[in-house]
């Protein structure tokens, strides 16, 4: 149902500041190796990749395999020089992409 | 023969002899266990004897439920608030329609379910509640029990009463009309059942703090339900627990919103009295 | 109760109970398990390591892998590793890689950092099918790789369902 993101990180911070983005996004994360009740494989399907960027420049990328658990976490920092906004994308095996965007200023 | 055998595996079970562990990682347990006990944010999810599921999961699975952030049943917060505000149904209404902010009109609606259903003369869960509500007042189709707007909603519902204290609904007015149900509920708790002929009670009275393999054996308290549970890797609701309980023991499961559940889960919220609502919780 | 010696369908021998009881595991919470196929391997997961971080020759110091001594479940493993660096434009993470030695497969996740990610500590959840090592590697701008590993317990529960 929803594949609504959550990102959380400050609104406003100092120039140079080196914040913390946590990101959480519904999924379950199939692994491909789990069988349905007839006893076929229920087929693979994950997010395989999370990319964030600012003002259109990387910050960093991570590529999922089916050992990261369902609802995947994950947070990481960035240095804030300026103001700005944050990017996120999520991408599925599928190649469906969910995006969300962040804004925040330097005081 | 089978009662020798079971016997047998059930007290293995029960006096907490793990099977199968090395000398290593018995005492890694051991000391886990330990850590729990010493926790210094116990105090605040005790009280008397009476003790919230929260003290026997690992720091790690504490922390979770600590930062709303990080509990992943805050995604299902989220869905609740998006479906509190949304239209649906005939009647052309969505739940802020005719209760305004959930914040303050459902404060404390947690304590009300189960709660006394004149119309079929039973008690009636949250869950049941609400499809009737959806129906009769929206003219909107059912949710199922376990499917995510469902769970969605009733973690939402229940997230308003969050630090209250669980507190019985039963009073001297009512106390007639409910306490059979409430006998009932205790009886269900204190019954033998399955192929294991284990009642609730064994577990999650008699050896509470044991393990069962790797898990420390916890009261059985519903405060943080609908919870986040780790083995799910979602959110479900107490039936849900109830299921997998009596599934655990091969005992035949009833269904969700089943009288028999029903009334189980009036017994436990009344049993819980005096413990802090933590709904939705982290749990293993 | 019959004193009949014979055996009913009724009679479960003591290794069908431990199975029974043994529903519900990591196994099943992991979602990964059910088959009978080859797990991972020290080596294996050695190799992975080796071909994501281009060496097999490590240093250590700068990393480390925080991790729980015993999982709550196998499901939902919280991890953060931190790597010991000034993340300037001349000095700085370039990747994190991760691995588990006995998952049905290896691979766990990459992470490509960049001098804006300013700091260079990282946090997810993982799935562990059984007590294992899992490792960590950075591969810093300069080309040197830091490699730590943290054992993990992973045991059984007894409450399925």
């Amino acid at each position: 149902m929803a594949s609504k993101p959550r990102v959380k990180l400050p609104k406003s911070v100092n120039k140079g500041q080196v914040v913390q983005i946590k990101t959480l996004i519904p999924h379950k994360m199939e692994t491909g190796r789990r069988k349905n009740k007839k006893g076929g494989k229920i087929p693979r399907f994950i997010i395989n990749k999370v990319e964030a960027t600012f003002n259109g420049k990387p910050v960093i990328t991570a590529d999922f395999h089916p050992a990261v658990s369902a609802n995947p976490y994950f947070s990481f920092y960035a240095r804030v020089e300026e103001s700005g906004t944050f990017k996120f994308v999520w991408t599925d095996d599928k190649g469906g992409k969910v995006t969300t965007s962040k804004k925040v200023a330097v005081k | 023969m089978i009662g020798r055998k079971i016997l047998l595996a059930v007290a293995i079970m029960g006096l907490g002899i793990t099977i199968g562990f090395t000398n290593n990682a018995s005492i890694a347990v051991a000391d886990e266990a330990e850590k729990r006990a010493k926790d210094p944010r116990n105090k605040h999810f005790i009280v008397g004897e009476i003790k919230s599921g929260y003290v026997y999961m690992t720091s790690q699975t504490r922390d979770m439920q600590d930062d709303d952030f990080a509990n992943p049943a805050f995604v299902w917060v989220d869905t609740g608030e998006e479906l509190w505000n949304k239209v649906n149904g005939t009647a052309g209404k969505s739940c802020a329609s005719c209760h305004k902010s959930a914040a303050k009109s459902m404060k404390g609606v947690a304590n009300t379910f189960p709660r006394y259903d004149p119309k079929t003369k039973r008690m009636i869960a949250m869950q049941a509640y609400v499809n009737r509500h959806l129906g009769e007042k929206m003219g909107a189709k059912k949710w199922k029990w376990e499917s995510e707007q469902m769970l969605a909603m009733t973690i939402y519902l229940k997230l308003q009463s969050r630090g209250m204290p669980v507190k019985s609904i039963i009073n001297d007015q009512n106390r007639a009309t409910l306490a059979p149900f409430l006998a009932k509920g205790k009886k269900f708790f204190e019954q033998r059942r399955g192929l294991l002929d284990m009642s609730c009670k064994h577990c999650h009275e008699d050896y509470v703090g044991n393990m069962a393999r790797s898990n420390v054996l916890s009261m059985g308290m519903p405060n943080g339900f609908p919870t986040y549970r780790l083995q799910w890797q979602k959110p479900g609701s107490i039936h849900r627990r109830f299921s997998g309980c009596n599934k655990s023991i091969r005992a035949k499961p009833y269904k969700r919103g089943s009288e028999e559940y029903t009334n189980l889960e009036f017994y436990l919220i009344h049993r819980s009295a005096g413990l802090k609502w933590e709904t939705p919780a982290v749990r293993n | 109760m019959s004193n009949s010696i014979r055996k009913s369908e009724n009679t479960l021998e003591r290794r069908d109970v431990l199975k029974l009881l043994g529903l519900g595991t990591v196994a099943a919470a992991t979602g990964s398990i059910v088959s009978s196929d080859a797990l991972a391997t020290p080596d294996s997961a050695a190799k992975l390591i080796s071909k994501l971080s281009g060496t097999s020759s490590y240093k250590s110091g700068k990393i480390t892998l925080k991790m729980p001594e015993i999982a709550e479940n196998g499901a939902t493993v919280p991890l953060t590793v931190r790597v010991d660096s000034p993340m300037s434009a001349g000095n700085y993470v370039k990747s994190i890689h991760l691995a588990a030695e006995k998952n049905p497969n290896p691979e766990v996740a990459s992470f490509h950092l960049t001098p804006a990610s300013g700091k260079a500590e990282i946090s997810t959840r993982m799935r562990l099918g059984k007590t294992q090592n899992v490792i960590a590697v950075a591969v810093m701008s300069d080309g040197s790789v830091h490699r730590v590993s943290r054992l993990v317990k992973v045991t059984i529960g007894g409450c399925g369902g």
